[in-house]
């Protein structure tokens, strides 16, 4: 079935999205760890969800928002899954306007679970101006958005490597070997410790961009695993009546 | 066959009397005579109703959640991934369906071209199925714009300066299609309004083109006439009706594949970055479905003259019937024609990938060339045939090609004994 | 064609229709469920209150979950009023202090019960509510005394978080 797939993917790839071809040239093949939400019943890995989590809030989150998330999606079958209790603690560990009180001033209050993911800044020029012209972009739909997907991200966060000496970087730029050109805005975030996992899981390098990744997979799709399990059955329904009519329609042939 | 119809209940008998709808119901579904031989190439007329209707199906709801404006078309799209109750499985069905259905019809379009379906007395069924053709593109062009992403935003942008090409008032053109002085909401909310309407615009060409079929009845793989009623046809139903629906849930399986297991592969990956009129993306590609049209577009340096040219590439369609001058309508007995239309698949196949490349260099070069011959198969090749071509003696019926196929091996044997 | 051939047959188009009708019905439902209230309508906010503002004899009308709620502070005359009349008198009957955490606050979804019109504060026969509809009378504890109407002014879900804020849903 895996195989099967894999070949659906590369047939597609290879007849229809032959633009892919057009980018190899300034872009370095990602590396390819194994996801566990690949495959036809592939699911997302719950606890490297929630140590996705926390790498976005303590290291991605100061400077990319994820506006299409709301603090009540932590909770949400398929997703970390959360606890409803813990994820209130979460939320409100983040301030968001109030509704104007009677005097019509608006007062900050503790974020809720159906408030959306708090963004580092007010607007895009505030953001432009803190990042030296570069704005983050919001990572919400992030994995789906590049070429590559969850791979390319993955290469991206461990692809920081001193610059050859033939290469000149300006300010503000900095090396890696999976960015188009080998050039990217964004400085390496992730260090070997960089974060103290709760659950006590060694926080390496390799680890962190591994969990970020996942998380922001399940960002981009939060309905993978639903639409893993309910593609399953559609697909054993139609296999199963494809061979009914099969035998069916060669029944009604034959008494012609 | 649908005069002396029926209904067997008292109400249907009622309403009949008044309105004899289920006599034209029965009679263009049921009884209806069909030749026997058709293969499963013939399956995709129902193929691509099935696509239609759950292209209206699916749209209808997903407008219902929809938001179409600039600021909020991005973001209301992802609210029905994420929110809505199977929103994600109604818009990836939709999108996906998108390009279901166009490899259907050109698989569709393909049979015609093989099997001489467009010939008299066929003509009209097949003009009127280039307009529906005319049609789907257009509401595949305006609904891959609805997501605002950056490939629909300049897509459109694109697209919409064609008509910037037309002589003299064609800056005017821009505008008024705008609504402003570039892409923007107007510009969206009239697509979505458009986008909306054309479907039911399809469905009644749909009607006419069924309608216009059943006056001759259906070709067949040995292009030959068939007396309807005869031996040589099967009753519609049960006999099509099931083949049909076999062929469909087959094609179902390949939907689903799509839709549950990889629903984003026939997309491009910058339509999830929200529309940005401040940057271009590096690559500009259309939907793959429009590729070869895009390389036909490319491969004229001059702007209104690629216009032309690609217009000219789907309008030249609708002349077929009166460019192919031979008299003999399937390919299976016209041996140069056979080859010929092969090549024309392969050279709108290349021309597919190329619409995918960087239009320079070579592929330009290629690209050129293949744009080229796909106008000198319908303007020199196509007529010319009918006059070179030695076709193959045709069956008197649908039930003599096996026949004399043993007769002429009986013929042969007896002449080399002889 | 001997007997046994044909139930063969007809057990396998039985069976394909089934299985094809069983298809059908199920694709409907995705199609259904799509029109019921989303993710993001389910877990909408719910709402606080600042009482402060409020003085006796003076009602808020606050939007909650795409409804009016009034919140009156009753004067004590209203209170005696809704707490004196006999049960039996009422076409709903219902004590007060069900309807009233504190005796003071009266807070209510304000939709009349009967077709869905909001009813005007402090009118009608019973000093309380009318509903200028269909002409529902609702007494000083919203609830049902002459007209059309079948039931009481609906009361939502809140809690007194402090003296001075109540909590919505």
């Amino acid at each position: 079935m895996k195989a099967l797939n894999n070949f659906f993917l590369l047939l597609c790839s290879h007849l229809l999205l032959v633009t892919s071809i057009a980018f190899s040239a300034e872009l370095k093949e990602p590396m390819h760890p194994d996801w566990s939400f690949e495959g036809p019943l592939g699911k997302f890995d719950r606890a490297s969800l929630q140590r996705g989590y926390q790498v976005y809030t303590e290291v991605c989150s100061g400077c990319h928002s994820m506006n299409l998330l709301s603090y009540r999606n932590l909770v949400e079958e398929g997703g970390p899954e959360f606890s409803e209790s813990q994820a209130k603690v979460m939320a409100a560990a983040f301030e968001v306007p109030g509704v104007p009180n009677s005097d019509g001033e608006v007062e900050m209050r503790p974020a809720i679970l159906s408030d959306k993911f708090v963004s580092p800044y007010e607007n895009e020029q505030q953001g432009r101006a803190a990042n030296g012209g570069a704005y983050p972009p919001d990572l919400s739909v992030m994995v789906k958005a590049r070429h590559g997907g969850a791979d390319y991200i993955y290469s991206l966060l461990l692809g920081y490597v001193d610059a050859p000496n033939d290469v000149k970087l300006d300010d503000g730029v900095y090396y890696n070997k999976y960015a188009k050109g080998q050039k990217i805005a964004m400085p390496q975030v992730l260090y070997e410790d960089g974060v103290e996992y709760t659950d006590g899981t060694i926080a390496t390098q390799e680890q962190m961009s591994r969990d970020v990744t996942m998380f922001l997979t399940w960002a981009a799709e939060p309905k993978l695993e639903a639409r893993k399990r309910i593609g399953f059955k559609v697909i054993s329904y139609l296999l199963i009546l494809s061979v009914l009519l099969y035998f069916t329609n060669r029944q009604i042939w034959k008494e012609s | 066959m649908s005069d002396n119809y029926q209904p067997t209940s008292a109400v249907g008998r009622w309403f009949n009397d008044r309105l004899p709808l289920l006599n034209l119901i029965y009679g263009h579904l049921l009884p209806y005579p069909t030749p026997k031989n058709l293969n499963y190439w013939w399956t995709f007329g129902g193929i691509l109703t099935f696509c239609l209707l759950t292209q209206i199906i699916t749209g209808l709801v997903l407008a219902m959640h929809y938001v179409a404006d600039a600021d909020q078309a991005f973001a209301s799209v992802e609210h029905i991934m994420r929110d809505v109750n199977y929103g994600w499985l109604l818009r990836y069905i939709h999108a996906n369906g998108a390009s279901l259905f166009f490899m259907a019809v050109y698989i569709h379009m393909a049979r015609s071209l093989f099997y001489g379906s467009y010939k008299e007395p066929r003509e009209l069924i097949w003009i009127i199925g280039v307009f529906i053709f005319l049609l789907m593109i257009a509401t595949a062009f305006m609904g891959y714009v609805l997501p605002w992403g950056q490939m629909s935003f300049w897509g459109a942008t694109v697209i919409t300066n064609l008509f910037s090409a037309i002589p003299v008032v064609g800056e005017s053109v821009t505008n008024w299609l705008w609504g402003g002085y570039a892409v923007g909401s107007p510009l969206l909310t009239r697509f979505f309004t458009l986008h909306y309407l054309m479907p039911f615009l399809i469905f009644a060409l749909v009607i006419l083109h069924v309608w216009a079929l059943h006056v001759p009845g259906n070709n067949n793989p040995e292009g030959i006439n068939v007396v309807q009623g005869s031996q040589d046809t099967v009753p519609f139903h049960p006999h099509y009706v099931v083949k049909d629906l076999f062929a469909l849930v087959v094609f179902m399986i390949i939907f689903a594949g799509f839709v549950f297991f990889v629903p984003n592969i026939l997309g491009h990956s910058d339509n999830y970055i929200q529309a940005n009129p401040l940057q271009t993306p590096e690559h500009i590609v259309p939907e793959w479905y429009f590729l070869p049209f895009y390389a036909i577009l490319r491969s004229v340096p001059d702007k209104l003259g690629g216009v032309i040219l690609m217009v000219s590439a789907i309008a030249i369609l609708a002349f077929l019937p009166w460019l192919d001058t031979s008299k003999v309508r399937s390919a299976k007995y016209r041996p140069l024609y056979r080859q010929f239309v092969w090549l024309f698949f392969a050279d709108v196949i290349l021309l597919g990938y190329l619409g995918a490349q960087t239009a320079d260099g070579l592929y330009l070069i290629i690209g050129r060339i293949a744009t080229i011959y796909y106008f000198v198969h319908f303007i020199v090749i196509m007529p010319l045939l009918g006059f070179i071509e030695k076709t193959k003696p045709l069956p008197k019926s649908l039930s003599e090609p096996v026949l004399s196929k043993e007769e002429r091996e009986m013929k042969a044997g007896a002449t080399v004994s002889a | 064609m001997s007997e046994k051939k044909v139930t063969r047959r007809n057990f396998l188009y039985v069976t394909t229709g089934a299985f094809t009708a069983a298809g059908a019905a199920s694709i409907a439902w995705p199609f259904i469920d799509q029109m019921n209230p989303d993710a993001s309508v389910k877990a909408l906010a719910s709402t606080e209150i600042d009482l402060r503002p409020i003085v006796p004899g003076q009602s808020i009308t606050v939007l909650w979950r795409g409804k009016p709620v009034f919140v009156r502070r009753r004067t004590q005359e209203e209170i005696d009023e809704a707490q004196m009349v006999a049960l039996t008198d009422l076409p709903d009957p219902q004590d007060d202090s069900e309807r009233a955490i504190n005796p003071e606050w009266l807070v209510m979804v304000g939709i009349c019960t009967h077709l869905g019109c909001i009813p005007l504060g402090q009118k009608g026969d019973y000093n309380g509510w009318f509903c200028p509809c269909h002409g529902s009378h609702y007494d000083t504890s919203g609830r049902i005394r002459k007209g059309p109407a079948p039931t009481n002014l609906e009361i939502p879900e809140y809690v007194f978080l402090n003296d001075n804020t109540i909590k919505i849903g």
